[in-house]
């Protein structure tokens, strides 16, 4: 964890993407960031919620919530 | 292999082409759909046309043709009663499986007042029987599952517990995942409680046991090998059902009726050899899949499951692109991603466990499958898995 880098960064806007499109870009997009910064994820496909907290489970990155409809959190642990 | 004669084709109207020549693929078409629908079983063909010859009159009426087209009705009655080990007159036929449930929950006395009690993964049929009797002004109870997709106990206690329910469904094992129900424990539940327990056993009747402690049971002939068009409801003695009148959906053909029983005497005596030979080829397709496949899950009880049936989900993959590229090498498999549905909503099951939606598909095997056509599948997702994610550039 780096204790200056765990604020949000630039929101991925994935609004009118069919799944799996906003995972595949969640996967594209974390790895640029570092250990411990949180990306936002905007997805308004009705599986998002869902795929976006199973994607986390497996691939071992924290799902850090849904702070607004169609917003997601994910931090990058690894 | 088979051929399945799925209707006119281009050989001209009303003649039936084998479902091979319909794909591109020069293997042999591989039917791994039986959850939605088994191949007619041989049995259910022979009592068909016997029963179109024999039992076409009104079995209502007073005449010969008729009292013949009775005693096959009856005789039927009766196959159904002893292989589900019931009373014949607990045992009523419907048009299909949907219109057995719309009956069961119609026919409840006072279910209209009532609370209703149901597993989140209840079959769409029931879910939205819920839904409308929401719209009525009443109140339903979901229950939700755990990551395998095995009713919370505890919380199905405290639901039928509720002052004022007056029915829970659970449906017996799941037509998705495969996961079987703690079906045992929910009945005896309900019996403390004094709450009817209605049972969606259409995975499970014709292949496993059915649970005990049930008060009323939905089946689906296509399910088990029988024709299509064909429910089965049975209500146990002192529960609190009249049926509806009208019946849902009208009454099945005779001639249906009877290929459906004697399908379901088939299947049943074939059940336990079927379980053991379909049950370690799921198990091939559960490790393959998990070894040979990157980033994916597999679905469901791994071992209190269905005998026939495998679900797991791909990451990064569209389920319709994937359902495609399977059916292109001769598959025909199901899947639960929302691209695949008319709502464009995932599938409720895979949302209440938990698990990846995307890129979903739903292994179904039955009579006919072989461990050539599983290993020949397995052979080839990967393959094709890979292919869909390096055009998705991933």
């Amino acid at each position: 964890m780096t204790g200056s880098m765990t604020g949000p960064t630039e929101p991925l806007d994935c609004r009118g993407q069919r799944c799996p499109l906003p995972v595949i870009a969640l996967a594209r997009r974390l790895p640029e960031l570092p250990v411990g910064a949180v990306l936002r994820v905007l997805a308004d496909d009705p599986a998002a919620a869902n795929d976006i907290r199973a994607w986390c489970r497996m691939r071992g990155q924290e799902f850090a919530g849904s702070p607004a409809p169609d917003a997601y959190e994910v931090r990058r642990t690894r | 292999m088979a051929e399945y004669r799925i209707g006119a084709g281009a050989g001209g109207l009303g003649r039936p082409v084998p479902y091979r020549r319909m794909v591109s693929s020069a293997q042999p078409a591989v039917y791994f759909d039986a959850a939605a629908g088994a191949p007619l079983h041989p049995v259910a063909r022979q009592a068909l046309a016997a029963a179109l010859e024999d039992g076409w009159a009104d079995p209502a009426k007073l005449y010969a043709p008729a009292r013949r087209a009775r005693q096959l009705l009856d005789a039927a009655r009766a196959a159904v009663a002893e292989t589900l080990r019931v009373r014949e007159d607990e045992v009523y036929f419907t048009g299909s499986g949907t219109a057995a449930v719309q009956a069961a929950l119609g026919g409840v006395t006072g279910a209209d007042r009532a609370v209703w009690v149901h597993s989140a993964i209840e079959h769409s049929v029931v879910l939205h029987a819920a839904d409308r009797h929401r719209a009525d002004g009443g109140e339903t109870v979901p229950v939700p599952v755990d990551r395998l997709g095995r009713v919370d106990l505890a919380a199905w206690r405290a639901a039928v517990h509720r002052p004022g329910v007056g029915l829970a469904a659970l449906l017996s094992a799941s037509h998705e995942v495969g996961t079987v129900q703690p079906a045992a424990a929910a009945a005896a539940a309900c019996a403390e409680a004094g709450v009817p327990l209605l049972v969606d056993a259409a995975q499970s009747i014709g292949r496993v046991p059915v649970p005990a402690g049930w008060s009323i049971l939905i089946g689906s002939a296509r399910k088990w090998g029988g024709p299509s068009g064909v429910g089965v409801l049975v209500v146990r003695k002192g529960v609190p059902w009249s049926p509806p009148e009208p019946l849902p959906g009208g009454q099945p053909g005779l001639p249906a009726v009877v290929a459906a029983a004697a399908a379901l005497r088939a299947a049943a005596g074939e059940a336990p050899a079927e379980a053991a030979r379909l049950a370690p080829l799921v198990d091939r397709i559960r490790a393959t899949v998990a070894a040979t496949v990157p980033d994916v899950e597999v679905v469901g009880d791994p071992t209190d499951r269905l005998p026939h049936l495998v679900t797991f989900s791909c990451l990064y993959l569209d389920g319709e692109a994937l359902l495609h590229a399977l059916d292109r090498r001769g598959f025909a498999v199901s899947s639960g991603s929302s691209c695949t549905s008319s709502t464009l909503r995932p599938s409720h099951v895979l949302e209440a466990m938990g698990v990846l939606s995307h890129g979903n598909v739903r292994v179904s095997l039955h009579r006919e499958s072989t461990g050539e056509q599983v290993d020949r599948f397995l052979a080839e997702l990967p393959g094709l898995v890979a292919g869909l994610r390096a055009e998705a550039g991933v």
